[in-house]
């Protein structure tokens, strides 16, 4: 009897759940389809789900028309490159942080922090100016150091948030066995910090990836992602909403599926230590 | 504790970070500062020379600040409001026995990973458009008048959008909180008799009181600067002009950088009045 | 001032010299020229543009030069360009601006001059009104690309329904009358569509054209805001009277692409925008293909009609250093042997309109539709006397001084708002004089 009623349950957990997570997704999945669809179905009245002329014109012309794969590579060198010098810098400080606190570490982290919250926009002539004078304006390693600034303040934070969940007891054996530091970070903190440093990681390489203000604006052509990419399919004269749409899945696909894959490791990790 | 030894080993490690963040806000604060005294007219020559504090009363004395500062605070509240009551809701949903669910929460966690420009160019226009947009079929299948979304709903509508990549983040991390719920407390207060609300209010939501503040300090700071959003979708028009949008119309389509300066250094100040007010709450919770 | 003629007459000179001499160096010793060779062009993404790109190979082919494109949606193309040629950022070697910037830049000494056009190219053959708009003090600064401006177009069948017939120079009391006549709600048919969206490219752009015949304009001799004139306060409540009667729900966030898409699905009896659309209402993504008609932009009989003046041009920042193969993509992209390439390839619908005399005279070209009542619409603007009463400023729907863009944005912010029906006409009026006035007081006008 108590059987019946859980399954009953389930069924109806899952109805509901299904249907929340498909209303959440149908703005991707109609992107998704659209990518698909001639120009003048794409605008159909009343709109045709999926029985229309399934077409790869779009994916042609979009591949025709741009350079995709460079796009893609910088999105992928800048994202990258970014999340993880992002990570080697916070890792020692958020680890001296962490276990050698000290009454400022708080004040500091919030600080920290308190650097994200400069408008972008206000400051782009003098970042522009700064990166004329020093010769980097389009220039890959230039939005690699940008963007690991722009993230290091939450890659610090979470990384701080994680170490310290690691209780401090087992440093203080490992230095009663003769760890020195080095082998205490090596080997007693890395292995037990990686879900977060993972996690971490694939937050960042997220951010970075769709950071838009700064990849638009210092870059043209050896540096330009994927966010110049998309720039070049918005709002042009005439009907552009599968092509539009063609070049959204094109620039999102990559990072959707490394979402996918990592889900369970993003979910593991996303704490903030948040979890007790 | 630590010793002196390791007290100056963790201050060498502190000091890249700390110094590059330094230097990361010192650098634009101190130019952005040095602007805002300077009549710096890019079109007109450029920097025609010391402003005083012009560039101040003027951004302050624009019909358009009071009405801006206000749009920004009701779009962070709005997003902050709806990530989190749905996030809380969601992740409890999530957490629930039922067929799917890894492919549920995939499915939930999805928009996180989209652009937001590219996510604020579907809504603009494959949903809110009011002659092909998806929600105007809606309403004209159920015979309602299509809803010119960005004009009559508009704070409403950039809400929608920025909540809808940002919800999925809240669900995440409140899913996680709930996760570590102990079941048998929960189970405990069952047989004890209390309500499913009771319990919710009395068990679930302190437990997840700390995941709220995170979501609530790492969503304002992204929020504060919520630009594409505004400009893909109505470029400001309609009362959805925020600080940072302000800010963007003065510095690049007035081309005023002395004044878009001034604005900047007038989003800093606000940025951290909303800081000090969140470390406030979110200090304590951090805390324990 | 001197700045330009420091640059383009010292440094530009050994620098191209130095760069040909490099050039030679190069071919001679077979190294590869292909880095040197290079130029960076940022474009907005409209369809001309991007079937020039599809020709590039055509033009490496020719000239040995590879050509990198940087295309990008219009407003981001503005921020981004400005930013770089107010910086000397150097990141482009064209850029593709209207006719809006090149006279302020190029008085500002930010562009060449393009006053070494070869003979071949025949800079006479570019439409006066052109050549006009892309100058300051007579030096051309930019070459058009495609020129515009605008016109009616209008669904002849709706029209002949209800009993009316279009005259090739309409009134806006016509517009408005035949407007009501062929609105047909229950079959969503909506008598006019125009622009509403803010914006001072979209909005603005009709409003301020608009405003130009019913008398209005944006500023007196002294540079003071008009908006507080019975003329703005006419040509306001007309545009929105007549939108709320006969124009679609919402047409306050409506701007080119929405109006276009509309008239393509049969959803518009008039449209009144840029005569560029009129190849894309009678292309094959346009159920209404067969039956649009094409008519001058309206007036009120005051001897200003409302049509405005428009180019996309190809300039070269003073900061580039490739400065001769530049000038040679210009030519070769706004010369008459594109025109002949593209026609040859894709028909004669297909070449960039407006800016050459000579496609005019061409039969083949005659042949197309809207032809005559485009070259009719860009004759009969005229940017340096747009107003009935005199103004300061130069140009049709804007007035080309450096602050115009940000003002007109949020000048026209305030007009949305009004057609939405969220404040009324005066209070838009008066918001709209407020920010005028406190705008050029910023920078020093008043």
């Amino acid at each position: 009897m108590a059987r019946a009623v859980t399954s009953q349950r389930k069924a109806l957990n899952t109805v509901v759940a299904w249907s929340i997570g498909l209303l959440i997704f149908f703005p991707i999945l109609w992107t998704i389809l659209t990518s698909f669809k001639s120009e003048a179905e794409a605008i159909a009245n009343p709109p045709v789900f999926m029985f229309f002329d399934w077409t790869l014109e779009n994916y042609s012309v979009v591949l025709e028309r741009s350079n995709y794969m460079r796009f893609l590579t910088n999105s992928v060198i800048i994202a990258g490159g970014s999340t993880l010098l992002g990570v080697l810098i916070a890792v020692p400080a958020a680890w001296s942080m962490a276990f050698v606190p000290s009454r400022r570490t708080k004040d500091i982290l919030l600080w920290m922090l308190s650097t994200k919250m400069l408008p972008a926009v206000g400051v782009l002539y003098p970042i522009y100016l700064l990166c004329i004078r020093l010769g980097v304006l389009d220039n890959r390693a230039a939005l690699v150091v940008i963007l690991m600034l722009i993230n290091l303040p939450i890659i610090v934070w979470m990384l701080y948030t994680y170490f310290r969940e690691i209780p401090g007891e087992i440093l203080e054996a490992a230095r009663m066995d003769g760890a020195t530091l080095k082998d205490e970070i090596l080997y007693v903190l890395t292995p037990m910090a990686i879900p977060g440093i993972a996690s971490t990681l694939l937050l960042n390489f997220i951010l970075a990836w769709n950071e838009a203000f700064w990849t638009l604006n210092l870059t043209s052509v050896d540096a330009a992602p994927l966010t110049a990419f998309i720039a070049s399919y918005s709002s042009p004269e005439g009907l552009f909403f599968a092509k539009l749409s063609a070049a959204s899945t094109m620039a999102i696909a990559p990072i959707l599926i490394l979402g996918w894959f990592s889900q369970k490791q993003l979910v593991r990790g996303l704490t903030f230590g948040a979890v007790k | 504790m630590a010793t002196q030894h390791s007290r100056s080993a963790a201050r060498i490690m502190m000091a890249p970070a700390v110094f590059l963040l330094l230097v990361w806000m010192l650098v634009p604060l101190c130019m952005t500062l040095w602007f805002s005294f300077r009549n710096y007219l890019p079109l007109r020559g450029g920097d025609l020379g010391f402003a005083g504090f012009n560039n101040f009363t003027r951004f302050v004395s624009s019909s358009a600040f009071w009405p801006s500062v206000l749009t920004t605070l009701i779009i962070v509240g709005g997003v902050l409001l709806i990530s989190i009551v749905f996030g809380v809701l969601l992740a409890i949903l999530l957490d629930k026995p039922m067929w799917g669910q890894g492919i549920v929460r995939i499915l939930v966690i999805a928009p996180f990973f989209v652009m937001p420009t590219v996510s604020a160019l579907v809504w603009k226009n494959m949903f809110m458009d009011p002659v092909n947009g998806v929600l105007a079929h809606l309403w004209r299948f159920f015979g309602a008048d299509p809803l010119v979304w960005l004009q009559d709903a508009s704070v409403f509508s950039i809400i929608l959008i920025v909540s809808w990549q940002w919800l999925p983040f809240a669900t995440l991390i409140l899913l996680t909180a709930i996760q570590s719920l102990d079941s048998e407390q929960l189970e405990a207060a069952e047989i004890d008799g209390a309500t499913p609300l009771a319990r919710f209010f009395f068990i679930s939501l302190p437990h997840l009181s700390r995941a709220i503040t995170i979501v609530v300090l790492i969503q304002t700071i992204f929020v504060l600067a919520v630009f594409a959003e505004i400009f893909v979708t109505t470029g400001g028009a309609f009362g959805t002009r925020t600080l940072t949008y302000l800010i963007y119309q003065r510095v690049l389509e007035s081309q005023n950088i002395g004044l878009g300066s001034a604005g900047g250094v007038y989003a800093i100040i606000l940025a951290n009045i909303v800081a000090i007010f969140l470390m406030r709450i979110v200090g304590k919770n951090l805390d324990n | 001032m001197s700045y330009t003629s420091r640059f383009s007459g010292g440094l530009f000179g050994r620098l191209s010299c130095s760069a040909s001499a490099l050039t030679l160096l190069m071919t001679s010793t077979g190294f590869a020229d292909s880095h040197a060779q290079t130029i960076t062009i940022a474009t907005v993404n409209n369809g001309d543009m991007i079937r020039m790109q599809g020709y590039t190979d055509q033009f490496t082919e020719e000239t040995g030069i590879s050509v990198e494109w940087v295309t990008l949606e219009e407003n981001v193309l503005r921020q981004r360009v400005t930013t770089d040629i107010t910086t000397n950022g150097g990141q482009f070697d064209i850029m593709t601006i209207g006719m809006y910037e090149t006279p302020i830049w190029g008085a500002a000494g930010w562009l060449v001059p393009l006053d070494g056009l070869s003979e071949e190219y025949n800079v006479d053959d570019i439409l006066p009104a052109m050549r006009g708009g892309l100058s300051h003090d007579g030096t051309l600064y930019a070459a058009p690309f495609y020129g515009e401006s605008s016109m009616i177009m209008y669904r002849t069948d709706l029209m002949e329904a209800a009993g009316l017939e279009m005259p090739d120079a309409p009134t806006w009391e016509f517009i408005r009358e035949a407007a009501a006549a062929m609105t047909d709600r229950d079959n969503d048919v909506n008598g006019i569509c125009l622009r509403g969206k803010a914006g001072w490219g979209e909005g603005g752009a009709l409003i301020t054209a608009m405003s130009n015949s019913f008398g209005a304009r944006w500023f007196d001799m002294d540079w003071n805001a008009q908006f507080d004139t019975q003329p703005w306060r006419d040509t306001l409540t007309f545009f929105n009277d007549m939108m709320q009667e006969s124009g679609p729900a919402g047409f306050a966030t409506n701007g080119f692409n929405e109006n276009l898409s509309m008239f393509q699905q049969g959803l518009c009896g008039m449209w009144i925008d840029a005569t560029v659309a009129a190849s894309f209402v009678t292309n094959e993504d346009s159920t209404v293909a067969d039956s649009v008609g094409f008519a001058l932009a309206p007036d009120n009989g005051l001897g200003r009609r409302s049509n405005w003046l428009w180019a996309w041009a190809l300039a070269i920042p003073a900061g580039t250093q490739q400065q001769d193969a530049a000038m040679q993509f210009i030519e070769w992209a706004t010369g008459t042997g594109y025109i002949d390439m593209v026609a040859e390839n894709e028909g004669w619908a297909n070449v960039p309109p407006g800016a050459r005399i000579s496609l005019y005279e061409n039969p083949n070209y005659q042949e197309v539709p809207f032809a005559q009542m485009t070259l009719d619409s860009i004759l009969s603007a005229d940017p340096n006397n747009s107003t009935v009463e005199p103004t300061p400023y130069v140009g049709v729907q804007f007035a080309a001084i450096p602050e115009f863009a940000g003002i007109a944005t949020e000048v026209s912010q305030e007009f949305s708002a009004y057609y939405a029906g969220q404040q009324s006409v005066d209070e838009a009026l008066e918001n709209a004089q407020a920010i005028t006035n406190e705008a050029m007081e910023a920078a020093g006008y008043r």
